[in-house]
């Protein structure tokens, strides 16, 4: 049977209004079969994710141990977060590798983009693909890497040993001073190449005529950087900073393979809190409120940055 | 003169960050091949992190995960991209909040209720819970393209009397494809390098993840650096090869991607 007898009749002739006939509004016009196709995603979405999420601020507001009937707490587990010591600690030290996460990658890109000739560059595919490496790769697999180089009489130590430089060798994972900075610069390592890659892309949408007319006022590398290439930049640099930013707040993977936030808790992080407090010592309203409060500081540095983004734009 | 010495700079410049950035990389490979081209160490670590069946749960978990969020997420994308309907721009709001949403929350709660199911220590546990998340990027992604389908493609095949499903079916999804590869690519990368969920979910050896056996296989042989270079290196292997082959779409994904925010 050929196709186009199933057809309704094509475009009714004009005044007519067939009622009751499957002459369908056309897109854009309300559809109410569109519920049909969005709900196996919302039903998967809502209950995996949704409520959960829900359900932890819920949890939040009640000590738990996970097996024994629930008790309502109200904001202590809040209050909690404030008064313990460790807790604060694991946020400070969020802060600290929000430096090695962000800003420092940040700062190396804009060195890059500082450097860049306006000729095309060649190979710039692979140059990218290099860069951006370390981005795809399980953080888990850069934590065993990054474990070994660090080992006392791992490779650093030992390039230090042969560079003359031997007295600043540490056991650097094991260190109460150096083992945080240590991690920070694997973040340091695999964020910088997110930021260049970020930026090499976004130079290229800067119109060259700045560039030429920087020049023809004689403006030198410094302020032709300030001048044309910051401000083209600002976009790229804004996502640069969430990105890793959200990245070092949620950093789990690489403690946990490293250091179990150890020597002490010198490398303890929000995220390993959660999942100690939640699976381990079995303080479950403590680890929701801790994730909670780690997903409203993540929500709002995100509606914050968007805001500084559309505010550019308009 | 100045143009050619830039020059310089500018590849000097990307020649050492490129350097900085595959020598731990390349020095780790060196070391599990032990200063040869043998094998010897790969088949320790193989062998002794039982990461034959991590790659198995990881091939299994990966595959349907990908599979499950990309059918959603063009169903819900095509809905909210090219249809009205009461409630779609709060559908899309409640969505975009799954596109940022930190795992470290919702994963208390979520232990303890698929606990209650029975669906901890099974590839369940596993696998929702990352669709879940998945399918919030990929019905922002998708919708993203629908939208930029032009309205009279989509006029034309109505008028010709075909239903939403033949219009999806034939006439937009063959041209969805490059978008919804860039989708699978990024999927794929989030669940197989995916930590946190397999650790908290999968106790089982016999189910756990291959990055999960990587961090068991670590704590057991702290000293053995040759046997863990190998089993870093077997962990890695499969995300390199997809990234260099589809190496457009991670790029172009997560460029892209980066830019919704």
């Amino acid at each position: 049977m050929p196709s186009s007898l199933d057809r309704p009749p094509v475009s009714p002739p004009p005044g007519r209004a067939i009622r009751g006939s499957p002459d369908l509004p056309p897109p854009g016009a309300p559809r109410r079969i569109g519920y049909v196709y969005v709900l196996p995603a919302l039903l998967v979405y809502g209950t995996f994710a949704v409520v959960p999420l829900l359900h932890a601020g819920w949890l939040s507001f009640f000590s738990w141990d996970g097996v024994s009937a629930p008790t309502w707490v109200g904001a202590e587990n809040y209050q909690q977060l404030v008064a313990d010591p460790q807790l604060q600690g694991a946020f400070l030290h969020s802060l600290v590798l929000i430096v090695f996460y962000s800003l420092l990658p940040v700062a190396i890109g804009l060195l890059l983009a500082a450097s860049l000739s306006r000729l095309p560059i060649r190979g710039l595919t692979v140059f990218r693909t290099i860069l951006f490496l370390p981005q795809v790769i399980p953080m888990v697999a850069l934590a065993v890497v990054w474990r070994l180089i660090y080992a006392p009489d791992g490779p650093l130590n030992q390039i230090l040993g042969t560079l003359g430089l031997g007295s600043l060798g540490h056991p650097w994972l094991g260190d109460f001073v150096w083992a945080l900075p240590a991690i920070g610069a694997v973040g340091t390592w695999v964020m910088y190449g997110l930021a260049m890659v970020l930026f090499l892309a976004g130079i290229q949408k800067i119109p060259s005529s700045l560039y030429d007319a920087a020049r023809v006022d004689g403006a030198g590398p410094l302020r032709e950087f300030f001048a044309v290439t910051l401000p083209g930049l600002r976009n790229e640099i804004v996502v640069a900073l969430v990105l890793t930013m959200v990245a070092a707040l949620r950093n789990f993977d690489l403690v946990y393979v490293m250091t179990r936030g150890g020597p002490g808790n010198a490398t303890d992080v929000p995220a390993l809190e959660v999942y100690i407090r939640a699976f381990q010592v079995g303080d479950v309203g403590s680890a929701a409120a801790v994730g909670t409060t780690l997903a409203v500081i993540i929500f709002a540095l995100v509606i914050v940055v968007q805001r500084l983004v559309e505010e550019r734009l308009t | 003169m100045r143009l050619r010495f830039e020059q310089g700079v500018t590849y000097t410049v990307l020649l050492l960050f490129c350097a900085v950035a595959v020598a731990p990389l390349l020095g780790i490979l060196v070391v599990a091949l032990g200063g040869g081209a043998h094998f010897d160490n790969f088949v320790g670590a193989w062998n002794a992190g039982d990461l034959g069946t991590g790659l198995r749960n990881s091939v299994v978990i990966t595959t349907t995960v990908v599979v499950a969020s990309a059918v959603l997420s063009v169903l819900s994308g095509y809905a909210l991209g090219t249809m009205r309907f009461r409630g779609d721009t709060l559908i899309f709001a409640v969505f975009l909040i799954g596109v940022v949403m930190p795992f470290e929350a919702p994963i208390v709660p979520l232990y303890y209720d698929l606990r209650a199911f029975g669906l901890t220590d099974s590839y369940w546990g596993v696998i929702l819970p990352d669709t879940a998340l998945s399918v919030a990027f990929g019905t922002f992604w998708m919708r993203a393209f629908f939208l930029s389908t032009p309205v009279s493609l989509i006029e034309a095949a109505r008028i010709d009397g075909a239903s939403s499903r033949a219009t999806l079916q034939h006439i937009l999804l063959p041209l969805a494809r490059p978008h919804l590869l860039t989708l699978m690519v990024l999927v794929f990368m989030w669940t197989w390098n995916d930590f946190l969920l397999s650790l908290v979910m999968l106790s089982n050896p016999s189910i756990q993840t291959l990055p999960l056996k990587l961090a068991v296989f670590q704590g057991r042989y702290v000293t053995d650096v040759s046997s863990l270079a190998s089993g870093a290196v077997i962990v890695m292997l499969p995300v390199v090869l997809v990234y260099i082959i589809l190496q457009r779409h991670f790029m172009r994904g997560a460029l892209s991607g980066a830019l919704k925010l």
